[in-house]
């Protein structure tokens, strides 16, 4: 067989492999520990010792409410932000104005919006220095617990200023699933006013549509490690970091304790999930009479005013901290009540540069490959589907969304348990094994659309003037899905770049890249250079982006002038 | 025996029988099927290129030139197919969309692809770009990509249904002119009734 | 660019098939052939990585090694030494006892003495390294112990840090010099000061500081502790003084900070007014970093305020203990000494002895021109020396306990 027909052949058991493989092994590597077998570390009495010892930490009542609610509440606002903008704003100019302000949003890593709000919102931050004194009469910081606040409200508006864009943009390639035009104009002909027929004609079609991404948001917002740490709670922690600091302690039977800990984790996030599974049935058995009530308004302009406010809220947060990081990491000395810095520097550059070597090529080389490697998969299982529409395996599509849904924290760590147990080194080969559970599910999401789309004439056309299966694809497929496919490949650079866990976890420490640096330097460092980390960090999607888009303008010039 | 022979043709979907077919075409001959839409034609052609989809379940043989075609790829088959789009690739220039025809065993296939534009009255539009050209020329560059590949027979999809009407008469001549010089057979799928007599051959009704 | 990504292959090739290769011990006393064999090999230094001065000159370090001596140095940052200890340890009880993932730790304290106690450690090596008589150590014994535990040659002195507590001269002129004066200055300044958690090293030094003023310095707290010593009660003026201090700290004590670096940024923002530091040169580097107001400056207590050497070490089971040694001795240079010295470098005091360097060296290290805001020496006083690694274990966790969850 010729090689391309074996990959094609191979890759959707190997994208399952890749998605299922790493999450149920690493389940299981959690689970046995959890119930006290360990042999390596003399764990050989199942018994619940290690959950006796969980439920004695101090706080974790208060860690388990705090990860639950997080989860939900953050969901919960960024789709009530979400649908009430949509509904009331679509085709406007300002839903245009948005879609183009939200999309860079999209790629700029959680770690970098997290420390870009702190910068903004803590008590000695840029929204107070801006307001002082003039305003807040305020001479120094205020002694106020904004940033890791007790309940962690600032950590969720964290994940919210991120998960905005994210629902945002699910939603718009939705809405044209669904038609959502078509029914509106159906449901203004019968004289609803925009808010109430959007609810009443699109949204119920539309959520199915987007359900899984909101279960990947309730999943993400209820374990998230990186957001955590730097905006959360600290006393206790969010109960995913908690997990990360028991697993990293230096007394090895806390080993059992932090496995119970992780499993703890998959039960919160799936009882967020189970919750919000039963409000979807709760809204449904309510909502139905009001579907077809017939009343044609619902307070409109207050709905879709309130709509407008959650996402430039989101926008301006994100953008003005931001700007806040360009600021500090040219600043000099910035005394408190002082609406901008004294003095401008650039010694945090030159510092930065010297310390960002290593790093950034990390985070470039395990991106590219992580990527390159999710791109293969992806081309050969959706070209799998092409060729055999009948056999195509539809196991993969479903553990797409595994790593999404299952707690990371939980399954790394069972990984690294497993890492150790079988001898295998820590170091970039994992941690781009690691990255590629991620990217792969970002990078089919993205890409099966474009393919899916594509006229199968065009290939009809090319086998019937006599190519081959492989020549088809690399000479007709390939080329003209060479846009949806630098996109997919931007995509899944920007998901790489963002990622902290598996590259802490699988690489030990050992492999550093710009947001593991960004996240450590976080807690305490220097705001300078914490600022050019972060702004780094946010740089390096929107580079993988500029190239997507720029490539296919330069090839296209090329092939033209070579080929006659 | 040369041609394209249809024995007793039938494609079903479900259990349900979407056409029966038995037909021969003689070279150099264009044989009209006629039907509304969603009457099969379409996949009467798909069927007979080898590209139908699996769900479809086919019964008889289509032989082409004494040859079996059943099971064989389409590749192999050396049908060519000409749609309503010309659907020229974007991706490459006039000259490379008719290259992509010329089989790989060609000594001269720059030359061959010169030769087809010239006669075409294209000359000098082979590194142009298929976006810069009208809808006549692309028409032309389409037929000379599938002739390109010196295919045994021409299967064509309504495919002059996208032309005006002023382009569309020409366009006839010269498509049918250019099978009939070729001297393959042709199967010409249409709803409109005027492509079926202007072909010049049987027609036959869905 | 194409070295470039010859190293990161070679390390992936490295991390792939490191079970592979073999390692013999290399000897100490041979430095020809440490020297041969360490050409090549990447040295995993695992070394706390929250203070970016310090991370700044290991990065120095590791480009002067790479071109000198052909030997690759990764700074594995920890967020504390502790990770590195459990590391080796799970290790030796996975049955690895060769081809380790850490070749060099930044350690002192009770690290090494866990270490040392539990036959983690590499050695004896450190006094075989040529620039190790530099140091003096018959007439230099901080070099020779560590927390009142013998060094016996397991790790090789790298710097000598003290305590030194900073404030801001325009806001706090006259700021405590003693415990009680802090207490009496924080009750009436409330949520002006604070300290790092009590499981973070600063946050326990600031105990031991506390603690060894206001008990004196008790031959009990230079001892192992034992089934028979009541630490409870030796602690207790300790925790009568926190419990009086908490409820006046910043956030009314209700959060602590993670660092020392997060101290520096609170001073820098007008949150406390005043800090300490186990850096002589924190507040000038701060200043010079823009980090701290120009008119910050340094003290210490009148009592004095503890130091100690930090070391480098070797687990047994190093994959790369020639490269390790090399770089350890390269820190031990007078160049490398210098370098951090300085107080625009990282900052600290060298272990050096004056008398032992080379003329012009010993120029080199007079001419270094004091920080604006460092002490001198005659104003730094004797350090305090530190208490026995266990008060360390047994005042973290009775912090913890204490005021951990609030």
């Amino acid at each position: 067989m010729k090689p391309l027909s074996a990959w094609v052949h191979i890759s959707p058991w190997l994208v399952l492999v890749v998605l299922a493989g790493p999450v149920l092994a690493g389940l299981a590597g959690i689970v046995l520990p959890a119930f006290g077998w360990l042999p390596a570390l003399g764990g050989d009495t199942p018994g619940f010792h290690a959950w006796r010892q969980l439920s004695e930490q101090p706080g974790l009542f208060r860690m388990v409410i705090i990860s639950l609610v997080s989860g939900l509440l953050t969901t919960a606002v960024s789709l009530a932000i979400v649908s009430l903008f949509v509904a009331g704003w679509s085709g406007t100019r300002a839903f245009r104005a948005v879609e183009r302000c939200l999309s860079p949003l999209l790629s700029v890593p959680h770690a970098a919006a997290a420390l870009a709000l702190m910068f903004l919102i803590a008590p000695s931050g840029l929204l107070a220095r801006w307001v002082s004194p003039w305003l807040s009469g305020w001479q120094q910081p205020p002694d106020l617990l904004i940033v890791n606040d007790v309940w962690g409200f600032s950590m969720m508006a964290g994940l919210v200023v991120k998960e905005v864009p994210f629902l945002f943009l699910v939603t718009l390639a939705a809405l044209r699933q669904c038609h959502a035009g078509d029914r509106m104009r159906l449901a203004r002909s019968l004289g609803y006013a925009p808010m109430a027929g959007w609810f009443r004609a699109v949204f119920p079609a539309l959520y199915p549509l987007i359900r899984l991404p909101v279960y990947a948001v309730i999943a993400y917002a209820s374990a998230a490690v990186d957001v955590g740490l730097i905006l959360g709670p600290t006393s206790p922690p969010p109960l995913s970091v908690a997990v990360l600091g028991w697993l990293n302690d230096p007394r090895l039977d806390m080993r059992f304790m932090a496995s119970a800990g992780a499993l703890l984790q998959v039960l919160v996030t799936v009882g967020a999930l189970s919750v919000w599974w039963l409000g979807e049935r709760l809204v449904t058995g309510i909502s139905a009479g009001w579907l077809v009530s017939g009343g044609r308004r619902c307070a409109d302009r207050w709905w879709s005013g309130a709509g407008l406010v959650g996402v430039m809220l989101t926008v301006l947060l994100a953008a003005s901290g931001l700007l806040g990081l360009l600021i500090w990491s040219f600043a000099g000395f910035w005394s408190f009540p002082a609406n901008w810095p004294g003095q401008w520097t650039m010694t945090t550059w030159e510092r930065a540069v010297l310390l960002l070597g290593d790093p950034l090529r990390n985070a470039a080389l395990v991106g590219v490959v992580a990527t390159l490697l999710s791109v293969l998969l992806v081309l050969g299982w959706l070209e799998n589907g092409a060729r055999s529409p009948l056999r195509a395996t539809r196991l993969p599509q479903r553990a797409l969304y595994l790593p999404l849904i299952v707690p990371a924290v939980a399954f790394l760590f069972g990984l690294v348990m497993l890492q150790a147990l079988l001898g295998i080194q820590p170091g970039l080969a994992s941690v781009v094994l690691g990255h590629l559970v991620f990217v792969l599910p970002y990078v089919y999401l993205s890409l099966s659309e474009s393919y899916r789309r594509m006229d199968p004439r065009w290939i009809q056309l090319a086998r019937t003037l006599g190519a081959s299966p492989d020549r088809a694809f690399f000479r007709v497929r390939l080329p003209m899905l060479m846009a949806p496919c630098l996109t997919a490949a931007a995509v899944g650079f920007a998901v790489s770049i963002g990622q902290y866990l598996p590259t802490v976890l699988l690489g030990a420490g050992r492999v550093t890249t710009v947001t593991t640096e960004a996240v450590a330097l976080a807690s305490g460092g220097d705001r300078r250079i914490v600022a050019a980390f972060a702004l780094t960090q946010a740089v390096l999607p929107a580079v993988g982006y500029a190239l997507a888009l720029g490539l296919p303008a330069l090839l296209m010039r090329r092939t033209r002038r070579i080929r006659p | 025996m040369k041609g394209l022979k249809l024995d007793h043709l039938q494609i079903a979907l479900n259990d349900t029988v979407l056409l029966r077919l038995d037909a021969r075409v003689r070279p150099g001959e264009v044989l009209a099927v006629m039907g509304p839409s969603g009457s099969g034609k379409s996949t009467l052609l798909s069927c007979i290129a080898g590209t139908l989809d699996p769900v479809f379940r086919t019964g008889g043989c289509v032989q082409l030139d004494g040859r079996d075609l059943d099971g064989l790829p389409p590749e192999q088959r050396q049908v060519g197919l000409l749609f309503q789009d010309a659907l020229l690739f974007p991706h490459l220039s006039v000259a490379g969309n008719v290259l992509f025809g010329v089989p790989r065993h060609h000594a001269d296939r720059r030359e061959k692809v010169e030769a087809l534009l010239r006669d075409a009255g294209l000359e000098g539009f082979g590194p142009r770009g298929p976006q810069t050209l009208s809808g006549g020329q692309k028409a032309r560059v389409a037929l000379l990509r599938t002739l390109a590949a010196e295919p045994r027979a021409i299967l064509l999809d309504e495919p002059f249904s996208s032309l005006d009407a002023t382009l569309r008469g020409e366009m006839r001549q010269y498509v049918f002119d250019r099978i009939r010089r070729a001297g393959v057979p042709a199967l010409l799928v249409t709803h409109d009734r005027e492509d079926a007599i202007a072909s010049g051959g049987h027609i036959v009704e869905l | 660019m194409r070295r470039e990504w010859k190293i990161s292959f070679r390390l992936m090739m490295v991390l792939l098939f490191t079970p592979a290769l073999s390692t013999a011990q290399p000897d100490p006393d041979d430095w020809d052939s440490v020297l041969e064999e360490a050409g090549g090999q990447t040295v995993y230094w695992n070394a706390w990585g929250g203070e970016p001065r310090m991370n700044d000159h290991i990065a120095w370090a590791a480009r002067e090694l790479e071109s000198r001596f052909d030997v690759e140095v990764v700074h594995v940052k920890l967020s504390d030494t502790a990770e590195a200890v459990s590391r080796v340890l799970a290790e030796k009880a996975a049955g690895r006892d060769r081809n380790g993932a850490v070749d060099l730790i930044w350690i002192n304290g009770e690290n090494f003495a866990a270490m040392k106690r539990e036959d983690l450690l590499f050695g004896p090596w450190a006094e075989s390294l040529p620039n190790f008589p530099l140091t003096d150590p018959d007439n230099n014994p901080a070099v020779r112990e560590d927390f009142t535990v013998p060094v016996e040659g397991y790790q090789a002195p790298w710097g000598k840090s003290q305590v030194i507590f900073y404030h801001d001269a325009a806001r706090l002129p006259e700021p405590p010099r003693s415990m009680p004066a802090l207490l009496e200055w924080v009750s009436a300044n409330p949520g002006r000061f604070t300290y790092p958690r009590g499981d973070h090293f600063l946050g326990t030094t600031f105990l031991k500081q506390a603690l060894l003023e206001l008990r004196g310095q008790d031959e009990l707290f230079y001892g192992p502790i034992d089934e028979e010593t009541d630490v409870v009660g030796a602690t207790r003026p300790l925790w009568a003084f926190l419990d009086q201090l908490h409820p006046h700290l910043w956030r009314q004590g209700r959060v602590f900070p993670g660092g020392g670096s997060q101290l520096r940024r609170m001073m820098g923002d007008g949150e406390i007014d005043l800090a300490l530091s186990f850096n002589i040169n924190e507040a000038t580097t701060g200043l010079l970093n823009y980090e701290l107001p120009p008119s910050v400056d340094s003290y210490v207590m009148d009592e004095g305020t503890i130091g100690n050497v930090h070391f480098l070490a070797i687990p047994y089971n190093a994959s790369h203990k020639a490269g390790a040694m090399v770089l350890a001795n390269f820190l031990l240079s007078p160049e490398a000494q210098l370098r951090k010295q300085d107080p625009e470098g990282a900052g600290g005091n060298t272990v050096l002895s004056m008398d032992r360097l080379n003329p012009a060296d010993r120029d080199r290290f007079r001419d270094l021109l004091p920080g604006p805001a460092t002490l001198a020496p005659d104003e730094l006083g004797a350090p305090v020396p530190e208490p026995h690694p266990d008060w360390t274990l047994a005042l973290e966790r009775l912090w913890l306990e204490r005021y951990g969850v609030q």
